[in-house]
C-alpha cells in the first residue's frame, strides 16, 4: 500500500511497536453465569467473546456420535457492527464455515476428548471488534472459555498471526498490516510440546523464509501462552479468596 | 447416500502397509499419480486426470461493475461444484464441508496468492471490469481432489482467452472473436498445491493419497507453491499435530513436485497450441483414447518356479487324505449299471459259495454279483491294489455256506456289503 510503511527504518511499525511485540492482552474469565465456561479476551483493538457448553449430550443428528470420543462442535461467528463498514454476515458464510472448520480443527487436537464417548462440546465464539488476528484471538478467548469450563486438555492452544516485511518477522498483526499485502501465517501452538495444531499461510512467501516465520510465530505463541497462563491462575486466586 | 464405512480391516491392512513403506497402487511415499492434461475445444476448459480422479475446469468472462473498494481491478470468482456424479457419498445441492474446505482452499491458493494481473481486466476505471469465472467440477473422486483442481484450474486459466476491447472515449467496444483475435490472461506465476496425509499421528507421510488413503489417513497439510520457490498458501487440516520440521520437510519435497507438475502443464499447453495452429483436430473428444481391441496380446507374467516341485510334495505330504469318494459305476452284470455301494440284490439270482478275498476297490459291488459262474471269475474280477493298506475287503453272496473263512464275515450283516475305507481309489 502506498504512503503506508509497515517498518520504519528505526524499527517501529504503525502502531509504536517493534517487530517481536505483541498487543496488550486483557483477559477474564467467567463472564457468563448460565455457560460452563465463557470468557473474554482483547488483543489490542480486536475483542472476542468465547463460551463452551459441554460435555452434554448430542443434540440432533445421533449419528454423529463417536463411540470413543467427544466431538466438538465449533461456530464462529463476527458481530455486524464488528468492522469499519457495518456489514451484515449470514450464518452459513463461507468464510465463517472455514473459521469454524479451523476452529473444531484446533480444539480436536488438544482437548483430551477420550474422556467424553458419545458426547459433544459446543463452542461458540463471536467477534465483537475486528482489528486484524481474529483467527488467534478467537483460539486464545476458546482456550480460556475451555479451562473455565473445567475441560481437561492436553496444554494451552495459543495462537498468533505473524507476517513478513523487509525480512523481519512481525509478530501479531493488525488490520493494516494485514491488508497491507504482507504475507501473514496463523499457528496454533501447544507450547509445551511445541506441537502445532493449525497452521495457514496465505500470500506469496519465498521458501527460504518460512523457517524464520514459523520460529517467530512459535516464539509469540509462547508469549501469549505465558499472557494467559497468569491470566487463568489470576481468575483462580480470586476465585478462591472469595470463598474464604 | 452415506458413505459405505470402510472395514476395520481393510483399515488395518493399507495401515500397516504404510508402515512397511508400502502403498496399494505401488507407488513410493513421494510419488505422483499418472497426470493428464487436456484441453476442450473452446478456449478455458482443461480436463485433468490425477490417476482415477478426474476433474474439469471452465474458464469464463464477463463484464460487470467493479467492487467500490477496489475500483480499477477486475474480480475473480472461483467455484467448486462437488456431484454426486464424482462420488455418491457427495449429496447434490448441500454446502457440505468438504466443499467449504475445498473452495476456500482453491480462493486463498489463486487469489491472494495474486498470480492474475486483475488491473490488466479493468476496461473503464471505476464502471467496467471482467470478471473472471472459474468453474472446477469433479468428474471422479479417487482421491486428493484439491491438487487437481489447482493444476485444472491454473491450466485453464493459462489457457483461456479473453475478447479483445477498445476503448474510445466514452465507447468501449468488446470486439467478438471472429472480428478480432482474444487475447490471454496475464499471468504472473502457476501455483500448484501439493497434498500431504499424515498417518498414525504424524509418524508417516503420503504425498497424492488416493482415497483409500484419505479415508484412513489421521490429517492434510496442503502447500500451495509456485516453480520460483514461493509459497503461496499453507494449510492443515485434520485433528493433527505437526512438528516444524515436518512443515520444513513437506514444503522441500512441495518444490520437487510443483516444478515437475509446472513442466508438464507448459507442455501440455504447448501441445494444445500447435494442434490449434496446423488446423488439428484438438478437444476432449480427440483427447480420449479410442478403446478398440485391434490386437489381443497378453502379457507373459513370470511365474517363480524354482522350488514348485518342493513346495508342491510338501504340500502333498501335509495334506489330509481325501474324503472316500464313491467309485465310478461299474457294469457287474450285462445291462446293469452300479454306482456305489447298493443293497443286497434281491433278484433272486442264484449264488454260489461266497469267496473271501482280498481286493478292493471295485470288489465291493462284485459282492452282489450272482451268477454261478462268475463265482470262479470273481477271483480274477477282482483286482487286487498290492500297495493298498486298508483292511481286508470281504466280500458277500447271500447264500453263505459255513466256511472257516466266513468267521470273518460273520461279523458283517448277512448280504450287506461290507464298506471299507479306501484310501487308494483303483486307478
Amino acid at each position: 500500500m502506498a504512503g503506508l510503511e509497515l517498518l520504519s527504518d528505526q524499527g517501529y511499525r504503525l502502531d509504536g511497536r517493534k517487530a517481536t511485540e505483541l498487543r496488550k492482552v486483557q483477559a477474564r474469565m467467567g463472564v457468563f453465569a448460565q455457560a460452563d465456561g465463557s470468557a473474554y479476551l482483547e488483543q489490542g483493538n480486536t475483542k472476542a467473546l468465547a463460551v463452551v457448553y459441554g460435555p452434554h449430550e448430542i443434540r440432533g443428528a445421533r449419528s454423529r456420535a463417536l463411540h470413543d470420543r467427544a466431538i466438538i462442535n465449533c461456530q464462529y461467528s463476527m458481530a455486524t457492527f464488528s468492522t469499519a463498514e457495518r456489514k451484515r454476515r449470514p450464518h452459513g458464510d463461507r468464510k465463517s464455515t472455514e473459521m469454524s472448520l479451523h476452529l473444531k480443527q484446533t480444539f480436536e487436537a488438544a482437548v483430551l476428548t477420550q474422556l467424553y464417548p458419545r458426547s459433544q462440546i459446543d463452542i461458540y465464539v463471536k467477534i465483537l471488534q475486528s482489528d486484524g488476528g481474529n483467527y488467534s484471538v478467537c483460539v486464545n478467548a476458546a482456550t480460556l472459555a475451555v479451562i473455565d469450563a473445567g475441560i481437561p486438555m492436553r496444554d494451552y492452544v495459543c495462537a498468533c498471526t505473524v507476517g513478513f516485511v523487509d525480512e523481519t518477522s512481525l509478530a501479531d498483526l493488525c488490520y493494516a498490516e494485514e491488508s497491507g499485502g504482507v504475507s501473514s501465517l496463523a499457528l496454533a501452538l501447544l507450547p509445551r510440546g511445541g506441537q502445532i495444531a493449525l497452521v495457514q499461510m496465505d500470500a506469496r512467501l519465498h521458501q527460504d523464509h518460512l523457517d524464520t516465520l514459523i520460529e517467530a510465530a512459535m516464539t509469540a505463541c509462547k508469549g501469549v501462552s505465558k499472557v494467559l497462563d497468569q491470566v487463568v491462575r489470576q481468575h483462580l486466586q480470586e476465585g478462591s479468596t472469595l470463598r474464604e | 447416500m452415506k458413505e459405505t464405512p470402510l472395514s476395520a480391516c481393510e483399515r488395518d491392512f493399507i495401515l500397516k502397509a504404510i508402515e512397511e513403506k508400502k502403498r496399494l497402487d505401488g507407488r513410493q511415499t513421494y510419488d505422483y499419480r499418472k497426470i493428464k492434461i487436456s484441453f476442450g475445444t473452446d478456449y478455458g476448459c482443461c480436463f485433468v486426470d490425477l490417476g482415477q480422479t478426474r476433474v474439469m475446469a471452465q474458464v469464463s468472462c464477463e463484464l460487470v461493475a467493479p467492487k467500490e473498494s477496489r475500483p480499477n481491478e477486475g474480480i475473480m470468482f472461483f467455484n467448486i461444484e462437488l456431484s454426486p456424479l464424482a462420488s455418491p457419498a457427495f449429496e447434490q445441492g448441500r454446502q457440505s464441508e468438504l466443499s467449504v474446505k475445498l473452495n476456500r482452499q482453491l480462493e486463498r491458493c489463486l487469489r491472494n496468492s495474486k498470480c492474475i494481473d486483475t488491473e490488466s481486466l479493468c476496461v473503464v476505471s471505476g464502471e467496467k471490469v471482467w470478471q473472471i469465472r472459474v468453474d472446477v467440477h469433479m468428474l471422479n473422486n479417487d482421491g486428493n481432489l484439491m491438487d487437481a483442481s489447482s493444476i485444472a484450474a491454473i491450466a485453464a486459466l493459462c489457457h483461456f482467452r479473453r475478447p479483445d476491447v477498445a476503448v474510445q472515449g466514452e465507447e468501449v467496444t468488446v470486439y467478438s472473436p471472429e472480428e478480432r483475435d482474444p487475447i490471454p490472461l496475464s499471468i504472473y506465476h502457476m501455483p500448484i498445491s501439493v497434498s500431504f496425509s499424515f498417518f498414525q499421528q504424524g509418524t508417516y507421510l503420503l504425498v497424492d493419497p488416493c482415497e483409500r488413503e484419505e479415508r484412513v489417513m489421521d490429517g492434510l497439510l496442503m502447500i500451495a507453491m509456485n516453480k520460483h520457490r514461493e509459497i503461496c498458501s499453507i494449510q492443515s487440516s485434520g485433528g493433527i499435530m505437526l512438528l516444524k520440521e515436518q512443515v520444513m520437510r513437506c514444503s522441500k519435497i512441495a518444490s520437487v513436485k510443483v516444478s515437475e507438475i509446472t513442466e508438464l502443464i507448459s507442455k501440455a499447453l504447448m501441445n494444445d497450441k500447435t494442434a490449434r495452429k496446423a488446423g488439428g483436430r484438438c478437444g476432449f473428444a480427440e483427447s480420449m483414447p479410442q478403446e478398440r481391441i485391434t490386437a489381443l496380446k497378453v502379457d507373459e507374467t513370470p511365474v517363480e518356479t524354482a522350488d514348485v516341485t518342493e513346495k508342491a510334495s510338501g504340500i502333498i505330504k501335509e495334506a489330509e487324505a481325501p474324503p472316500p469318494t464313491a467309485p465310478s459305476p461299474v457294469v457287474p452284470v450285462p445291462g446293469v449299471g452300479q454306482v456305489g455301494l447298493g443293497l443286497q440284490n434281491t433278484w433272486g439270482v442264484e449264488e454260489e459259495e461266497e469267496l473271501e478275498e482280498f481286493s478292493s476297490g471295485d470288489d465291493v459291488e462284485e459282492v452282489t454279483k450272482m451268477e454261478e459262474d462268475e463265482r470262479k471269475n470273481t477271483k480274477d474280477d477282482v483286482v487286487e491294489i498290492l500297495d493298498s493298506e486298508e483292511e481286508e475287503v470281504v466280500i458277500l453272496h447271500p447264500e453263505k455256506p459255513q466256511k472257516a473263512e466266513n468267521v470273518k464275515s460273520s461279523f458283517h450283516q448277512k448280504g450287506a456289503p461290507s464298506s471299507k475305507k479306501k484310501t487308494k481309489q483303483k486307478p
